[in-house]
């Protein structure tokens, strides 16, 4: 990537120039949508907290098996479809494109076990009686923030499973290059990041004593 | 990884190893609340303390960012951490609210 980006930079004085932070358009860009997706998800977690302060005796329903024990594996999924994205950068940087598009579509592999496994959770919750307004351990508000918190990571899950489609596709059209695959590597990277709030403060602060 | 773009970024080896690190860290999150030790206000505390450790990596390592220019890591992190702590802002609020309570 650096190199394509000195190609364009004019030599300046000040080591800026038309691209002060040396990253293409694109790039900046998603960082700037990171940055207010992070937002949203710290709003929403702080959110939870909030309420989960102010209730005393808030449920904690997750036994470690299977509950926590399925949620580490998502986790592991996760984690190591990160593990596979970046990989996939490399190799688009290298110009292999066959283990570029292998690589994402390990990655997507990785993202689609982590819905079925987490939609299996969610219908396992929904048959003991988890609803938003109402769940048979106590404080109604337990459903609400639980499924809109793993609601919208879940959302970020599929699109990111879309949008590593929409670019495999290219890399194997030549349409799209190195630079579109580690910006979606950004994406996906980040959607991780987010479970590693969500899976402590909704999971294993929610553990059974 | 070859020598030539080692400064480009992060070699295989090295992302391997975050990850490694990345589990360790997640194992100790779940060993702890496995052995159920902790009050919850302490197990907040340690799980965040971890969780923003393992964030730091996937930051700085997975997504490049210590790799990038300066000028672009001073302008994302320190906006994102400021939004964030505003938030806290209401906190507060919710001891009230339980104090409120009948």
């Amino acid at each position: 990537m650096a190199d394509v980006n000195q190609q364009m930079i004019p030599v300046s004085g000040w080591d800026g120039g038309v691209f002060p932070y040396s990253i293409g358009h694109k790039k900046l860009g998603m960082w700037l949508f990171l940055l207010s997706d992070s937002m949203t998800f710290s709003a929403l977690l702080i959110g939870y907290s909030y309420v989960r302060v102010a209730n005393v005796n808030w449920p904690k329903p997750f036994h470690l098996w299977p509950s926590i024990a399925m949620a580490t594996l998502m986790t592991l999924i996760l984690l190591s479809s990160s593990l596979t994205m970046v990989m996939g950068v490399a190799a688009s940087r290298r110009g292999d494109h066959s283990a570029t598009i292998r690589y994402m579509l390990l990655t997507m592999l990785g993202g689609v076990g982590f819905i079925v496994l987490h939609t299996n959770e969610w219908m396992g919750l929904i048959r003991e009686g988890v609803r938003l307004w109402e769940n048979p351990w106590g404080v109604p508000l337990f459903g609400a923030t639980f499924f809109a918190l793993t609601g919208l990571h879940m959302l970020h899950v599929a699109s990111g499973v879309i949008y590593l489609g929409v670019i495999a596709s290219g890399v194997r059209s030549q349409r799209f290059g190195p630079e579109h695959v580690e910006i979606t590597g950004l994406y996906w990277h980040f959607v991780d990041l987010v479970w590693m709030f969500i899976f402590p403060m909704l999971y294993l602060l929610s553990a059974r004593q | 990884m070859s020598h030539e773009n080692a400064h480009d970024g992060p070699g295989n080896r090295l992302l391997v190893s975050v990850w490694v690190y990345l589990l360790i860290l997640t194992a100790i999150e779940v060993f702890l609340a496995y052995l159920q030790v902790f009050r919850t206000e302490v197990m907040l505390l340690i799980l965040m303390i971890l969780s923003v450790i393992k964030a730091g990596l996937i930051i700085a390592y997975f997504m490049h960012l210590r790799f990038e220019k300066l000028s672009l890591i001073l302008s994302i992190i320190p906006a994102g951490m400021l939004v964030i702590a505003l938030l806290f802002a209401f906190f507060p609020d919710s001891y009230r609210v339980l104090e409120l309570r009948p």
